[in-house]
């Protein structure tokens, strides 16, 4: 028995070696089972838990503090729904009260007829949605069958027109920016209406295919430089040397004319 | 005669030449390529996805599904292309090595998709199939408690090598076939095995410290592991 209490102890020292301070600085790269704070400090959030002292992550991305809470931003994943997130579908099928929508979530989303502004002259619910039609949907609930969506909301439509790209979930925050600073400023730059759905497909409308692929092209550079600080000076800068571009090539063609 | 010098010169507890590389199939969600000198296997995983037919659905987490497979050119004789008695094996005997750190109850009623493919083999192919698909698992952002390694333990005669050759493991003296061959993984950070497979005889002193020699040839491979992901920030 002595002997085992000994071994034990040596464990416990061991383990105390170990518990020495590690804080990763925010915006570190952490790794599945990687120690990002030990001490009680601070409360294990999204992506995180805890195991003795320490807070351990659980999936690959940046640590982020917010006051007490540590949080990991994943860098990579398939979108997973969350409640109130406005989303873009593709209508798979139809049934008698509702079409099945396709939101690149590993679940199955179900927008029924009563979610929607239907025509009560419309009977068929083809006539309203047919199959391979894009919409902008909300959705309202999660159950374990699947996922209900709602299109009775501002802003929720059928898609008509322009052009959808399809970009990692994870990313839609930069894209967006803070309070819609980064999508905003694509809009005024390219005269383009998007809309960014929380699944990674985004819509983008303007008055010509070239401004639709400028403003594509800004925010795959976008989506592509997510983790680079100071990303919307990049972007700005972006924007005005594209806008040149066009004008040149406009220009030029309104001459060889 | 014993087994004094290894045929390619290495350290007893030496692996061979270690490559990692993170992200090589584009339209999968996460996949990476790893290399044991001229063992080379890729992996790739595709979702958490839907899962059909719909009562092979679990409500309480998602179904981790591998498919470990050697394509025909892998090896010096052609491999008839499909899966056989041993690729089933090596899937089920991954799946679990690996599903004990995947937290598989995040995504209910959904699958994860595994498919390692085993492009060149010059043994030890599972163990690279696993240092790939723990990568690939952690490249696919699904939420893990540890990276696993895995590496392959021999015992030639009295000697405890790392990672055996296909050279090291037909090794014959008199006749006799010498070599045991040790497949093993481990959760670095907690110090638990996932994987323990035993090809041979061996005496039972000698699997402790064939054991204790994988552990710490397995924190090696841990630390590669961690440099390709961090690499990815970096890159991106």
């Amino acid at each position: 028995m002595e002997g085992k209490k000994e071994i034990k102890d040596e464990k416990e020292k061991i383990s105390k070696k170990e518990d020495e301070k590690i804080e990763k600085i925010a915006r570190d790269m952490v790794i599945p089972g990687e120690t990002i704070v030990s001490g009680e400090d601070y409360l294990p959030g999204e992506g995180t838990m805890r195991e003795g002292k320490k807070i351990i992550s659980t999936r690959l991305g940046l640590v982020e503090y917010i006051n007490r809470l540590v949080k990991v931003i994943p860098v990579s994943g398939v979108y997973i729904p969350r409640r109130g997130n406005n989303v873009i579908g593709k209508i798979t099928d139809i049934n008698f009260n509702g079409w099945q929508v396709d939101i690149s979530a590993p679940y199955s989303a179900f927008l029924s007829t009563k979610e929607c502004f239907f025509p009560r002259m419309i009977r068929d619910p083809e006539e309203f949605l047919s199959i391979g039609d894009m919409i902008t949907a909300k959705v309202y609930s999660i159950k374990r069958k699947g996922i209900d969506l709602t299109m009775q909301d501002r802003g929720l439509h059928k898609i008509e027109g322009g052009m959808t790209i399809t970009i990692n979930p994870n990313k839609v925050p930069r894209v967006i920016g803070k309070e819609g600073s980064m999508v905003n400023m694509i809009k005024l730059e390219t005269g383009c209406n998007i809309t960014v759905g929380q699944n990674g497909i985004i819509w983008i409308k303007g008055e010509s295919i070239d401004t639709e692929l400028f403003a594509k092209d800004a925010v795959l550079l976008i989506a592509e430089k997510a983790h680079v600080e100071g990303l919307t000076g990049i972007v700005q800068e972006f924007l005005e040397k594209r806008k040149k571009g066009l004008k040149k090539e406009t220009l030029e063609k309104k001459e060889e004319n | 005669m014993t087994y004094e010098k290894r045929f390619d010169g290495r350290d007893f507890d030496e692996t061979r030449e270690t490559k990692v590389e993170i992200g090589i199939i584009p339209r999968a969600d996460g996949s990476a390529k790893f290399t044991f000198g001229n063992t080379k296997a890729i992996a790739t995983i595709y979702g958490p996805r839907l899962l059909h037919p719909q009562h092979h659905q679990d409500p309480e987490k998602a179904k981790l599904r591998c498919n470990y497979d050697m394509l025909s050119f892998s090896v010096s004789e052609r491999k008839k292309p499909g899966p056989s008695r041993r690729s089933t094996e090596v899937s089920h005997v991954i799946e679990n090595a690996l599903s004990s750190v995947v937290q598989l109850e995040s995504f209910p009623g959904t699958a994860v998709d595994l498919e390692i493919e085993v492009i060149q083999a010059d043994a030890s192919t599972r163990c690279a199939g696993i240092n790939a698909a723990s990568l690939a698992l952690a490249h696919a952002g699904i939420p893990m408690t540890d990276l696993i390694s895995s590496v392959s333990v021999g015992c030639i005669g009295n000697k405890i090598c790392i990672d055996l050759r296909k050279e090291e493991e037909d090794y014959e003296e008199d006749d006799e076939k010498m070599a045991t061959d040790i497949p093993m993984a481990f959760s670095t950070r907690t110090g638990k095995m996932t994987l323990l497979q035993l090809d041979g005889k061996i005496k039972p002193k000698m699997l402790k410290e064939a054991i204790d020699a994988g552990f710490k040839a397995c924190l090696k491979i841990n630390e590669i592991q961690k440099k390709a992901l961090r690499a990815l920030k970096l890159k991106e």
